[in-house]
Protein backbone atom coordinates (compact mmCIF):
# COMPACT_ATOMS: atom_id res chain seq x y z
CA UNK A 1 0.00 0.00 0.00
CA UNK A 2 1.27 3.13 -0.53
CA UNK A 3 0.21 4.45 3.14
CA UNK A 4 3.64 3.04 4.39
CA UNK A 5 6.11 5.86 4.13
CA UNK A 6 3.82 8.01 6.15
CA UNK A 7 3.66 6.05 9.21
CA UNK A 8 6.63 7.00 10.83
CA UNK A 9 5.25 11.01 11.32
CA UNK A 10 3.05 10.13 14.66
CA UNK A 11 4.62 9.28 17.75
CA UNK A 12 1.62 7.05 18.95
CA UNK A 13 1.62 3.10 19.30
CA UNK A 14 1.20 1.15 16.04
CA UNK A 15 -0.94 -1.64 15.33
CA UNK A 16 0.29 -5.03 16.33
CA UNK A 17 -2.07 -6.83 13.40
CA UNK A 18 -1.42 -6.29 9.34
CA UNK A 19 -3.18 -3.95 7.83
CA UNK A 20 -5.71 -5.07 5.19
CA UNK A 21 -7.01 -2.77 2.43
CA UNK A 22 -10.56 -1.35 3.51
CA UNK A 23 -13.52 -0.77 1.67
CA UNK A 24 -14.42 2.52 3.38
CA UNK A 25 -11.84 4.35 4.67
CA UNK A 26 -14.31 6.68 7.10
CA UNK A 27 -11.26 7.76 9.51
CA UNK A 28 -10.15 11.60 9.46
CA UNK A 29 -6.49 12.47 11.03
CA UNK A 30 -3.66 11.23 8.82
CA UNK A 31 -2.94 8.38 6.13
CA UNK A 32 -1.37 6.26 8.73
CA UNK A 33 -4.66 7.37 11.42
CA UNK A 34 -6.62 5.78 9.05
CA UNK A 35 -4.24 2.84 8.31
CA UNK A 36 -4.26 2.28 12.25
CA UNK A 37 -7.56 2.58 12.32
CA UNK A 38 -9.02 0.18 9.51
CA UNK A 39 -6.45 -2.19 11.27
CA UNK A 40 -7.97 -2.24 14.55
CA UNK A 41 -11.29 -1.77 13.49
CA UNK A 42 -10.33 -5.24 11.82
CA UNK A 43 -9.02 -6.93 15.05
CA UNK A 44 -11.93 -5.32 16.81
CA UNK A 45 -14.62 -7.19 14.79
CA UNK A 46 -12.79 -10.39 14.71
CA UNK A 47 -13.04 -10.76 18.76
CA UNK A 48 -17.07 -9.21 18.55
CA UNK A 49 -17.55 -12.43 15.97
CA UNK A 50 -15.53 -14.92 18.00
CA UNK A 51 -17.35 -13.92 21.17
CA UNK A 52 -20.88 -14.08 19.29
CA UNK A 53 -19.76 -17.59 17.79
CA UNK A 54 -19.62 -18.56 21.49
CA UNK A 55 -22.43 -17.35 22.38
CA UNK A 56 -24.35 -18.52 19.22
CA UNK A 57 -23.16 -21.80 19.75
CA UNK A 58 -25.58 -23.39 22.82
CA UNK A 59 -28.93 -21.38 20.80
CA UNK A 60 -27.58 -23.22 17.37
CA UNK A 61 -26.99 -26.66 18.47
CA UNK A 62 -31.20 -26.39 20.50
CA UNK A 63 -31.77 -25.11 17.04
CA UNK A 64 -30.29 -28.47 15.14
CA UNK A 65 -31.23 -30.51 18.02
CA UNK A 66 -35.16 -29.54 17.59
CA UNK A 67 -34.59 -30.50 13.72
CA UNK A 68 -32.87 -33.66 14.47
CA UNK A 69 -34.77 -37.41 15.17
CA UNK A 70 -31.62 -38.50 17.14
CA UNK A 71 -30.20 -35.41 18.84
CA UNK A 72 -27.87 -36.02 21.32
CA UNK A 73 -25.93 -33.11 22.89
CA UNK A 74 -23.24 -33.30 20.32
CA UNK A 75 -23.43 -30.43 17.98
CA UNK A 76 -24.03 -31.86 14.58
CA UNK A 77 -26.49 -30.73 11.39
CA UNK A 78 -29.39 -33.54 10.66
CA UNK A 79 -29.66 -35.22 8.01
CA UNK A 80 -32.41 -34.95 6.91
CA UNK A 81 -33.86 -32.08 8.75
CA UNK A 82 -37.19 -33.12 10.09
CA UNK A 83 -39.99 -31.48 12.29
CA UNK A 84 -40.78 -34.71 13.55
CA UNK A 85 -40.14 -33.10 17.17
CA UNK A 86 -42.06 -29.95 16.81
CA UNK A 87 -45.32 -32.51 15.60
CA UNK A 88 -44.10 -35.23 18.69
CA UNK A 89 -45.13 -32.10 21.19
CA UNK A 90 -47.74 -30.40 19.98
CA UNK A 91 -50.34 -32.14 21.92
CA UNK A 92 -52.41 -30.72 24.83
CA UNK A 93 -50.23 -32.03 27.33
CA UNK A 94 -46.87 -30.99 26.15
CA UNK A 95 -47.82 -27.41 25.07
CA UNK A 96 -50.90 -26.12 25.05
CA UNK A 97 -52.68 -26.55 28.34
CA UNK A 98 -48.86 -24.95 29.70
CA UNK A 99 -48.88 -22.24 27.45
CA UNK A 100 -52.29 -22.03 28.04
CA UNK A 101 -51.87 -21.87 31.74
CA UNK A 102 -48.56 -19.54 31.28
CA UNK A 103 -51.01 -17.20 29.32
CA UNK A 104 -53.71 -16.88 32.16
CA UNK A 105 -50.87 -16.59 34.86
CA UNK A 106 -48.49 -14.12 33.04
CA UNK A 107 -51.38 -12.18 30.99
CA UNK A 108 -53.29 -12.00 34.83
CA UNK A 109 -50.46 -11.22 36.54
CA UNK A 110 -49.34 -8.45 34.00
CA UNK A 111 -52.86 -6.91 33.72
CA UNK A 112 -52.77 -6.57 37.80
CA UNK A 113 -49.39 -4.77 37.67
CA UNK A 114 -50.07 -2.18 34.68
CA UNK A 115 -53.10 -1.26 36.32
CA UNK A 116 -52.08 -0.90 39.59
CA UNK A 117 -48.94 0.67 38.48
CA UNK A 118 -50.78 3.27 36.39
CA UNK A 119 -53.25 4.15 39.56
CA UNK A 120 -49.81 4.37 41.85
CA UNK A 121 -47.59 6.24 39.38
CA UNK A 122 -50.47 9.20 38.97
CA UNK A 123 -50.15 10.55 42.29
CA UNK A 124 -46.68 9.79 42.81
CA UNK A 125 -45.82 11.52 39.60
CA UNK A 126 -48.56 14.80 39.87
CA UNK A 127 -49.14 15.70 43.60
CA UNK A 128 -46.64 16.81 46.21
CA UNK A 129 -46.97 15.39 49.48
CA UNK A 130 -45.10 14.41 52.74
CA UNK A 131 -45.78 10.34 51.92
CA UNK A 132 -44.59 10.67 48.41
CA UNK A 133 -41.02 10.54 48.95
CA UNK A 134 -41.05 7.78 51.82
CA UNK A 135 -43.49 6.18 49.23
CA UNK A 136 -40.94 5.86 46.44
CA UNK A 137 -38.01 5.17 47.90
CA UNK A 138 -39.81 2.05 49.40
CA UNK A 139 -40.63 1.03 46.15
CA UNK A 140 -37.18 1.69 44.39
CA UNK A 141 -36.30 -0.52 47.79
CA UNK A 142 -38.29 -3.26 46.68
CA UNK A 143 -37.46 -3.22 43.51
CA UNK A 144 -34.03 -4.71 44.34
CA UNK A 145 -35.27 -7.10 47.08
CA UNK A 146 -34.25 -10.73 45.93
CA UNK A 147 -38.27 -11.90 45.62
CA UNK A 148 -36.60 -15.85 45.69
CA UNK A 149 -36.44 -15.11 49.48
CA UNK A 150 -39.59 -14.32 50.10
CA UNK A 151 -40.77 -17.34 48.44
CA UNK A 152 -41.01 -19.60 51.41
CA UNK A 153 -42.93 -17.41 54.18
CA UNK A 154 -45.61 -16.77 51.10
CA UNK A 155 -45.57 -20.13 50.86
CA UNK A 156 -46.45 -20.92 54.39
CA UNK A 157 -48.87 -17.61 53.92
CA UNK A 158 -50.50 -19.68 51.03
CA UNK A 159 -51.03 -23.18 53.52
CA UNK A 160 -52.43 -21.12 55.81
CA UNK A 161 -55.21 -19.23 53.87
CA UNK A 162 -55.75 -22.05 51.40
CA UNK A 163 -54.23 -20.36 48.48
CA UNK A 164 -51.34 -23.48 47.73
CA UNK A 165 -52.27 -24.63 44.11
CA UNK A 166 -54.19 -22.10 43.09
CA UNK A 167 -54.26 -20.08 39.83
CA UNK A 168 -55.92 -16.74 41.41
CA UNK A 169 -53.22 -16.92 44.40
CA UNK A 170 -50.07 -17.46 41.81
CA UNK A 171 -51.21 -14.43 39.23
CA UNK A 172 -52.11 -11.89 42.64
CA UNK A 173 -48.55 -12.70 43.75
CA UNK A 174 -46.81 -12.84 40.24
CA UNK A 175 -49.09 -9.19 39.91
CA UNK A 176 -47.00 -8.25 43.00
CA UNK A 177 -44.20 -9.31 42.96
CA UNK A 178 -43.70 -7.13 39.49
CA UNK A 179 -45.48 -4.06 41.26
CA UNK A 180 -41.87 -2.24 42.33
CA UNK A 181 -39.84 -2.15 39.32
CA UNK A 182 -43.97 -1.33 37.59
CA UNK A 183 -44.75 1.29 39.39
CA UNK A 184 -40.77 3.19 39.07
CA UNK A 185 -40.70 2.64 35.55
CA UNK A 186 -44.32 3.93 34.74
CA UNK A 187 -43.86 7.03 36.86
CA UNK A 188 -40.59 7.76 35.21
CA UNK A 189 -42.33 7.75 31.71
CA UNK A 190 -45.61 9.54 33.20
CA UNK A 191 -43.01 12.26 34.18
CA UNK A 192 -42.44 12.99 30.95
CA UNK A 193 -46.43 13.83 30.11
CA UNK A 194 -46.20 17.49 30.05
CA UNK A 195 -48.67 19.10 32.48
CA UNK A 196 -50.48 21.82 30.32
CA UNK A 197 -53.16 19.46 28.72
CA UNK A 198 -53.76 18.44 31.99
CA UNK A 199 -54.96 21.71 33.42
CA UNK A 200 -56.97 22.30 30.36
CA UNK A 201 -58.83 19.47 31.06
CA UNK A 202 -59.35 20.31 35.35
CA UNK A 203 -60.09 23.67 33.87
CA UNK A 204 -63.56 21.92 32.54
CA UNK A 205 -63.98 20.16 35.92
CA UNK A 206 -62.50 16.69 34.71
CA UNK A 207 -61.86 14.88 38.07
CA UNK A 208 -58.62 12.75 38.49
CA UNK A 209 -59.55 9.94 36.46
CA UNK A 210 -60.83 11.33 33.98
CA UNK A 211 -57.99 12.96 33.07
CA UNK A 212 -55.72 9.86 33.86
CA UNK A 213 -58.21 8.48 31.39
CA UNK A 214 -58.70 10.98 28.61
CA UNK A 215 -55.68 12.79 28.43
CA UNK A 216 -52.68 11.45 30.64
CA UNK A 217 -53.03 7.60 29.07
CA UNK A 218 -53.02 8.52 25.45
CA UNK A 219 -50.29 10.57 25.85
CA UNK A 220 -48.07 7.68 26.77
CA UNK A 221 -49.31 4.94 25.40
CA UNK A 222 -45.88 3.36 24.85
CA UNK A 223 -44.08 3.81 27.51
CA UNK A 224 -47.55 1.73 28.85
CA UNK A 225 -46.57 -0.81 25.95
CA UNK A 226 -43.17 -1.04 27.23
CA UNK A 227 -44.03 -1.74 31.19
CA UNK A 228 -46.38 -4.05 29.80
CA UNK A 229 -44.05 -6.13 27.45
CA UNK A 230 -41.59 -5.88 29.97
CA UNK A 231 -43.57 -7.00 32.42
CA UNK A 232 -44.87 -10.00 30.58
CA UNK A 233 -41.26 -11.27 29.52
CA UNK A 234 -40.62 -11.41 33.52
CA UNK A 235 -43.23 -13.51 34.53
CA UNK A 236 -43.12 -15.91 31.40
CA UNK A 237 -39.14 -16.69 32.30
CA UNK A 238 -40.49 -16.83 36.01
CA UNK A 239 -39.60 -20.50 37.49
CA UNK A 240 -39.70 -20.56 40.87
CA UNK A 241 -43.15 -18.84 41.89
CA UNK A 242 -45.36 -21.51 40.25
CA UNK A 243 -42.54 -24.34 40.65
CA UNK A 244 -43.44 -23.39 44.70
CA UNK A 245 -46.95 -21.68 44.15
CA UNK A 246 -48.80 -24.27 41.73
CA UNK A 247 -48.81 -28.44 42.67
CA UNK A 248 -51.39 -29.97 39.80
CA UNK A 249 -49.82 -31.02 36.49
CA UNK A 250 -52.70 -29.62 35.03
CA UNK A 251 -52.16 -25.83 36.63
CA UNK A 252 -48.38 -25.72 35.58
CA UNK A 253 -47.24 -23.18 32.80
CA UNK A 254 -44.44 -23.83 30.19
CA UNK A 255 -41.53 -23.17 33.00
CA UNK A 256 -42.27 -25.39 35.26
CA UNK A 257 -43.14 -28.31 33.04
CA UNK A 258 -40.45 -27.62 30.57
CA UNK A 259 -38.15 -28.27 33.68
CA UNK A 260 -40.43 -31.84 34.43
CA UNK A 261 -39.66 -32.63 31.15
CA UNK A 262 -35.88 -31.98 31.54
CA UNK A 263 -35.74 -34.23 34.82
CA UNK A 264 -38.41 -36.87 33.82
CA UNK A 265 -36.97 -38.10 30.01
CA UNK A 266 -34.19 -40.49 28.98
CA UNK A 267 -31.25 -39.49 26.36
CA UNK A 268 -33.47 -39.99 23.57
CA UNK A 269 -35.72 -37.13 23.83
CA UNK A 270 -33.34 -34.01 23.48
CA UNK A 271 -34.93 -33.72 20.41
CA UNK A 272 -38.60 -33.00 21.45
CA UNK A 273 -37.37 -30.78 24.52
CA UNK A 274 -35.69 -28.47 21.91
CA UNK A 275 -38.35 -27.79 20.17
CA UNK A 276 -40.67 -27.48 22.71
CA UNK A 277 -38.14 -24.79 24.08
CA UNK A 278 -38.30 -23.00 21.15
CA UNK A 279 -42.14 -23.15 21.25
CA UNK A 280 -42.08 -21.62 24.44
CA UNK A 281 -39.55 -19.43 23.89
CA UNK A 282 -40.78 -17.37 20.93
CA UNK A 283 -43.45 -15.39 22.63
CA UNK A 284 -40.67 -13.31 24.24
CA UNK A 285 -38.63 -13.16 21.25
CA UNK A 286 -41.29 -12.03 19.44
CA UNK A 287 -42.51 -9.54 22.26
CA UNK A 288 -38.94 -8.53 22.51
CA UNK A 289 -38.34 -7.86 19.41
CA UNK A 290 -41.38 -5.59 18.99
CA UNK A 291 -39.79 -3.68 22.03
CA UNK A 292 -36.51 -3.30 20.28
CA UNK A 293 -37.91 -2.29 17.05
CA UNK A 294 -40.14 0.05 18.45
CA UNK A 295 -38.45 1.66 21.15
CA UNK A 296 -34.49 1.72 20.36
CA UNK A 297 -32.24 -0.91 22.36
CA UNK A 298 -31.44 0.07 25.81
CA UNK A 299 -34.94 1.75 25.79
CA UNK A 300 -36.21 0.78 29.47
CA UNK A 301 -32.80 0.07 31.41
CA UNK A 302 -32.76 3.86 31.51
CA UNK A 303 -35.57 4.16 33.85
CA UNK A 304 -34.26 1.64 36.81
CA UNK A 305 -30.97 3.19 36.38
CA UNK A 306 -31.33 6.86 36.38
CA UNK A 307 -33.41 8.72 39.41
CA UNK B 1 -57.36 7.21 46.51
CA UNK B 2 -55.72 5.48 43.69
CA UNK B 3 -52.58 3.89 45.36
CA UNK B 4 -54.58 2.09 47.45
CA UNK B 5 -54.92 -1.07 44.85
CA UNK B 6 -50.93 -1.39 45.10
CA UNK B 7 -50.39 -0.25 48.58
CA UNK B 8 -52.72 -3.37 49.09
CA UNK B 9 -51.36 -5.98 46.67
CA UNK B 10 -47.33 -4.66 47.94
CA UNK B 11 -48.73 -4.90 51.91
CA UNK B 12 -50.36 -8.28 51.37
CA UNK B 13 -47.73 -10.27 48.87
CA UNK B 14 -44.52 -8.41 49.92
CA UNK B 15 -44.91 -6.63 52.84
CA UNK B 16 -47.15 -9.63 55.13
CA UNK B 17 -44.44 -12.34 53.44
CA UNK B 18 -41.20 -10.27 54.58
CA UNK B 19 -42.89 -9.71 58.36
CA UNK B 20 -43.99 -13.48 58.34
CA UNK B 21 -40.31 -14.43 56.88
CA UNK B 22 -39.06 -12.55 60.33
CA UNK B 23 -40.90 -14.27 62.73
CA UNK B 24 -40.68 -17.74 61.16
CA UNK B 25 -37.18 -17.54 61.50
CA UNK B 26 -37.47 -17.75 65.03
CA UNK B 27 -39.25 -20.33 65.23
CA UNK B 28 -39.16 -24.19 64.59
CA UNK B 29 -41.82 -24.52 62.05
CA UNK B 30 -42.16 -28.03 59.64
CA UNK B 31 -43.69 -28.73 56.97
CA UNK B 32 -44.92 -32.14 57.71
CA UNK B 33 -47.69 -33.03 60.20
CA UNK B 34 -49.89 -30.77 61.94
CA UNK B 35 -47.38 -30.59 64.96
CA UNK B 36 -47.46 -27.17 67.09
CA UNK B 37 -44.65 -24.61 66.10
CA UNK B 38 -42.43 -23.66 69.09
CA UNK B 39 -40.47 -19.99 69.28
CA UNK B 40 -36.98 -20.94 69.67
CA UNK B 41 -35.21 -17.44 69.40
CA UNK B 42 -31.84 -17.40 67.68
CA UNK B 43 -31.56 -21.39 67.51
CA UNK B 44 -32.18 -21.29 63.94
CA UNK B 45 -29.48 -19.21 63.35
CA UNK B 46 -27.16 -20.38 65.89
CA UNK B 47 -27.55 -23.74 64.23
CA UNK B 48 -26.99 -22.62 60.84
CA UNK B 49 -23.49 -20.61 61.57
CA UNK B 50 -22.17 -24.29 63.25
CA UNK B 51 -23.77 -25.77 59.76
CA UNK B 52 -20.79 -26.77 57.37
CA UNK B 53 -23.33 -26.89 54.42
CA UNK B 54 -24.73 -23.42 55.53
CA UNK B 55 -21.26 -22.27 55.28
CA UNK B 56 -20.65 -23.81 52.18
CA UNK B 57 -23.12 -22.22 50.41
CA UNK B 58 -22.31 -18.42 51.57
CA UNK B 59 -18.87 -19.14 50.27
CA UNK B 60 -20.55 -20.82 47.31
CA UNK B 61 -22.92 -17.71 46.68
CA UNK B 62 -19.81 -15.45 47.16
CA UNK B 63 -18.06 -17.14 44.69
CA UNK B 64 -20.75 -17.27 42.64
CA UNK B 65 -21.82 -13.52 42.67
CA UNK B 66 -18.14 -12.15 42.38
CA UNK B 67 -17.36 -14.32 40.00
CA UNK B 68 -20.38 -14.36 37.48
CA UNK B 69 -21.37 -11.06 37.93
CA UNK B 70 -18.97 -8.47 39.39
CA UNK B 71 -16.36 -10.13 37.65
CA UNK B 72 -17.98 -11.88 34.79
CA UNK B 73 -20.88 -9.91 33.34
CA UNK B 74 -19.51 -6.87 34.56
CA UNK B 75 -16.05 -6.96 32.98
CA UNK B 76 -17.34 -8.75 30.16
CA UNK B 77 -20.53 -6.64 29.23
CA UNK B 78 -18.40 -3.22 29.68
CA UNK B 79 -15.61 -4.79 27.35
CA UNK B 80 -18.12 -5.96 24.65
CA UNK B 81 -19.70 -2.26 24.85
CA UNK B 82 -16.21 -0.53 24.24
CA UNK B 83 -15.55 -2.69 21.44
CA UNK B 84 -19.10 -2.52 19.80
CA UNK B 85 -18.33 1.27 20.03
CA UNK B 86 -15.54 0.43 17.69
CA UNK B 87 -16.76 -1.99 15.67
CA UNK B 88 -18.29 -1.67 12.41
CA UNK B 89 -22.55 -1.71 12.33
CA UNK B 90 -23.47 -4.90 10.70
CA UNK B 91 -21.13 -6.46 13.80
CA UNK B 92 -22.33 -4.80 15.83
CA UNK B 93 -25.54 -5.41 15.24
CA UNK B 94 -24.90 -9.55 15.19
CA UNK B 95 -23.26 -8.99 18.32
CA UNK B 96 -26.11 -7.88 20.15
CA UNK B 97 -28.62 -9.79 18.75
CA UNK B 98 -26.64 -13.16 19.81
CA UNK B 99 -26.01 -11.97 23.03
CA UNK B 100 -29.34 -10.64 23.54
CA UNK B 101 -30.95 -13.84 23.03
CA UNK B 102 -29.11 -15.74 25.38
CA UNK B 103 -30.42 -12.70 28.03
CA UNK B 104 -33.88 -13.18 26.57
CA UNK B 105 -34.51 -17.02 26.45
CA UNK B 106 -36.30 -18.09 29.80
CA UNK B 107 -34.42 -19.13 32.51
CA UNK B 108 -35.29 -22.66 32.55
CA UNK B 109 -34.34 -22.98 29.06
CA UNK B 110 -30.97 -21.02 29.73
CA UNK B 111 -30.42 -23.11 32.03
CA UNK B 112 -31.08 -26.22 29.72
CA UNK B 113 -28.91 -25.24 27.10
CA UNK B 114 -26.28 -24.35 29.53
CA UNK B 115 -26.46 -28.28 30.31
CA UNK B 116 -26.19 -29.47 27.00
CA UNK B 117 -23.09 -27.15 26.17
CA UNK B 118 -21.05 -28.49 29.48
CA UNK B 119 -22.46 -31.62 29.13
CA UNK B 120 -19.76 -34.40 28.61
CA UNK B 121 -20.85 -35.12 24.92
CA UNK B 122 -21.52 -31.62 24.48
CA UNK B 123 -20.65 -28.52 22.92
CA UNK B 124 -17.89 -27.07 24.38
CA UNK B 125 -16.01 -30.26 24.89
CA UNK B 126 -16.21 -31.07 21.02
CA UNK B 127 -14.28 -27.73 20.64
CA UNK B 128 -11.98 -28.23 23.73
CA UNK B 129 -10.84 -31.98 21.71
CA UNK B 130 -10.99 -30.26 17.92
CA UNK B 131 -8.62 -27.90 19.61
CA UNK B 132 -6.50 -30.76 21.08
CA UNK B 133 -6.99 -29.58 24.27
CA UNK B 134 -7.99 -32.03 27.62
CA UNK B 135 -11.95 -32.71 27.75
CA UNK B 136 -13.65 -32.96 30.84
CA UNK B 137 -16.71 -33.79 32.30
CA UNK B 138 -17.16 -29.98 33.50
CA UNK B 139 -20.39 -30.44 35.38
CA UNK B 140 -18.58 -32.68 37.68
CA UNK B 141 -15.07 -31.65 38.18
CA UNK B 142 -15.93 -27.73 38.06
CA UNK B 143 -19.65 -27.69 38.44
CA UNK B 144 -19.44 -23.91 40.07
CA UNK B 145 -17.64 -22.91 37.37
CA UNK B 146 -19.58 -24.16 34.59
CA UNK B 147 -22.97 -22.90 36.74
CA UNK B 148 -20.51 -18.91 36.81
CA UNK B 149 -20.24 -19.15 32.93
CA UNK B 150 -23.96 -20.20 32.48
CA UNK B 151 -24.80 -16.94 34.44
CA UNK B 152 -21.99 -14.88 32.32
CA UNK B 153 -23.71 -16.38 29.12
CA UNK B 154 -27.21 -15.51 30.20
CA UNK B 155 -26.69 -12.09 32.07
CA UNK B 156 -23.74 -10.11 30.14
CA UNK B 157 -26.74 -8.22 27.82
CA UNK B 158 -27.99 -6.23 30.66
CA UNK B 159 -24.30 -4.61 31.61
CA UNK B 160 -24.14 -4.78 28.20
CA UNK B 161 -26.60 -2.64 27.10
CA UNK B 162 -26.02 -0.34 30.15
CA UNK B 163 -22.76 0.34 29.40
CA UNK B 164 -23.40 0.85 25.33
CA UNK B 165 -26.14 3.52 26.36
CA UNK B 166 -23.57 5.34 29.14
CA UNK B 167 -20.68 5.19 26.78
CA UNK B 168 -22.84 7.18 23.97
CA UNK B 169 -22.78 10.08 26.41
CA UNK B 170 -19.27 10.32 26.97
CA UNK B 171 -18.52 13.86 25.85
CA UNK B 172 -16.84 13.34 22.57
CA UNK B 173 -14.72 16.48 22.93
CA UNK B 174 -13.49 15.28 26.26
CA UNK B 175 -11.88 11.85 24.46
CA UNK B 176 -11.13 14.47 21.35
CA UNK B 177 -9.23 16.37 24.08
CA UNK B 178 -7.40 13.32 25.57
CA UNK B 179 -5.89 11.77 22.07
CA UNK B 180 -4.95 15.16 21.10
CA UNK B 181 -2.76 15.52 24.34
CA UNK B 182 -1.33 12.10 23.13
CA UNK B 183 -3.35 9.60 25.22
CA UNK B 184 -3.32 6.22 23.84
CA UNK B 185 -6.48 4.00 23.39
CA UNK B 186 -5.93 2.45 27.38
CA UNK B 187 -5.06 5.50 28.61
CA UNK B 188 -8.28 7.23 26.83
CA UNK B 189 -10.48 4.44 28.38
CA UNK B 190 -8.72 4.55 32.40
CA UNK B 191 -8.45 8.30 32.73
CA UNK B 192 -11.50 9.52 30.39
CA UNK B 193 -14.16 7.32 29.68
CA UNK B 194 -14.18 5.33 33.11
CA UNK B 195 -14.45 8.16 35.51
CA UNK B 196 -17.18 10.21 33.46
CA UNK B 197 -19.25 6.15 33.60
CA UNK B 198 -18.65 5.68 36.97
CA UNK B 199 -21.73 6.36 39.01
CA UNK B 200 -23.06 4.03 35.92
CA UNK B 201 -20.77 1.16 36.91
CA UNK B 202 -21.99 1.18 40.50
CA UNK B 203 -25.20 1.36 39.88
CA UNK B 204 -24.85 -1.69 37.01
CA UNK B 205 -22.74 -3.41 39.56
CA UNK B 206 -25.41 -2.99 42.67
CA UNK B 207 -28.32 -4.65 40.06
CA UNK B 208 -26.28 -7.34 38.85
CA UNK B 209 -25.41 -8.28 42.41
CA UNK B 210 -29.29 -8.44 43.30
CA UNK B 211 -29.95 -10.16 40.17
CA UNK B 212 -27.59 -12.98 40.91
CA UNK B 213 -27.71 -13.13 44.40
CA UNK B 214 -31.81 -14.29 43.81
CA UNK B 215 -30.75 -17.03 40.96
CA UNK B 216 -32.36 -20.50 41.19
CA UNK B 217 -33.87 -21.69 37.70
CA UNK B 218 -30.76 -21.81 36.05
CA UNK B 219 -28.44 -23.47 38.47
CA UNK B 220 -31.50 -26.02 39.79
CA UNK B 221 -32.02 -27.09 35.90
CA UNK B 222 -28.03 -27.28 35.61
CA UNK B 223 -26.86 -29.55 38.75
CA UNK B 224 -29.61 -29.45 41.26
CA UNK B 225 -27.12 -27.95 43.69
CA UNK B 226 -24.76 -30.91 42.76
CA UNK B 227 -22.96 -32.99 42.54
CA UNK B 228 -22.73 -33.47 46.42
CA UNK B 229 -23.39 -29.91 47.24
CA UNK B 230 -20.89 -28.02 45.05
CA UNK B 231 -23.16 -25.62 43.31
CA UNK B 232 -25.22 -25.13 46.22
CA UNK B 233 -25.88 -21.67 46.76
CA UNK B 234 -27.99 -19.99 49.22
CA UNK B 235 -31.07 -19.91 47.47
CA UNK B 236 -30.95 -23.56 46.84
CA UNK B 237 -29.84 -24.61 49.95
CA UNK B 238 -33.11 -22.72 51.40
CA UNK B 239 -35.21 -24.68 49.23
CA UNK B 240 -33.66 -27.94 50.04
CA UNK B 241 -33.71 -27.22 53.51
CA UNK B 242 -37.45 -26.02 53.48
CA UNK B 243 -39.05 -28.21 51.08
CA UNK B 244 -36.69 -31.60 50.76
CA UNK B 245 -35.59 -31.61 54.51
CA UNK B 246 -39.17 -30.12 56.08
CA UNK B 247 -37.72 -27.66 57.79
CA UNK B 248 -39.56 -24.56 57.34
CA UNK B 249 -38.13 -22.51 60.50
CA UNK B 250 -34.43 -23.44 59.38
CA UNK B 251 -35.22 -22.46 55.73
CA UNK B 252 -36.67 -19.32 56.40
CA UNK B 253 -33.46 -18.29 58.62
CA UNK B 254 -31.70 -18.68 55.97
CA UNK B 255 -34.29 -16.99 53.48
CA UNK B 256 -34.14 -13.65 55.80
CA UNK B 257 -30.26 -13.54 56.07
CA UNK B 258 -30.35 -13.82 52.13
CA UNK B 259 -32.89 -10.77 52.52
CA UNK B 260 -30.65 -8.69 54.72
CA UNK B 261 -27.90 -9.67 52.49
CA UNK B 262 -30.28 -8.10 49.16
CA UNK B 263 -31.86 -5.56 51.57
CA UNK B 264 -28.09 -4.09 51.95
CA UNK B 265 -27.37 -3.82 48.65
CA UNK B 266 -30.36 -2.35 47.76
CA UNK B 267 -29.92 0.95 49.95
CA UNK B 268 -26.71 1.52 48.70
CA UNK B 269 -28.31 0.84 45.26
CA UNK B 270 -31.14 3.42 46.64
CA UNK B 271 -28.08 6.04 48.14
CA UNK B 272 -26.37 6.06 44.96
CA UNK B 273 -29.55 6.98 42.95
CA UNK B 274 -30.76 9.87 45.19
CA UNK B 275 -33.87 10.90 44.33
CA UNK B 276 -34.29 14.75 43.03
CA UNK B 277 -35.20 16.71 45.92
CA UNK B 278 -38.81 18.67 46.12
Amino acid sequence: MALTDSTRRLSLRQPRSKPKPGRSPAATGGLSGLRRHLASRLAVNGVLLLVSLAFLLPLLWMLLASLNAHADFTLSVPSPPTFHNFGAVLNTTTTFQPMLNGLLLCGGGTLICVVCSILAAYPLSRYRSRLRRPFLYTVLFSTGLPITAVMIPVYSMFVQVNLIDSMLGTTLFLGASALPFGIWLMKNFMDGVPLVLEEAARIDGAGWFQVLWRVVLPLMRSGVTVVTIFTFIGMWGNFFVPFILLLSPEKLPASVSVFNFLSAHDQTQYGQLSAFSILYSIPVVVLYLVLARRFGGGFALGGALKG
Amino acid sequence: MPLLPAVLLLVLFLAGPIAYCVYYAFTDMQLTGSAVTHFVGLANFTKALHDPQFINSVVLTVVFVVGSAVIGQNTFGLALAVLMAKASKPVRQITTGVVVAAWVLPEVVAGYLMYAFFFQQGSLNAILGGLGLPRQNWLYTMPILAVCLANVWRGTAFSMMVYSAALDEVPQELVEAAMVDGAGPWQRLWRVTLPVIRRTITTNLMLITLQTLAVFGLIYTMTHGGPGNRTETLPIFMYQQAFQNSLIGYGTAIALVLLLVGAVFSAVYLRLLKLEDD
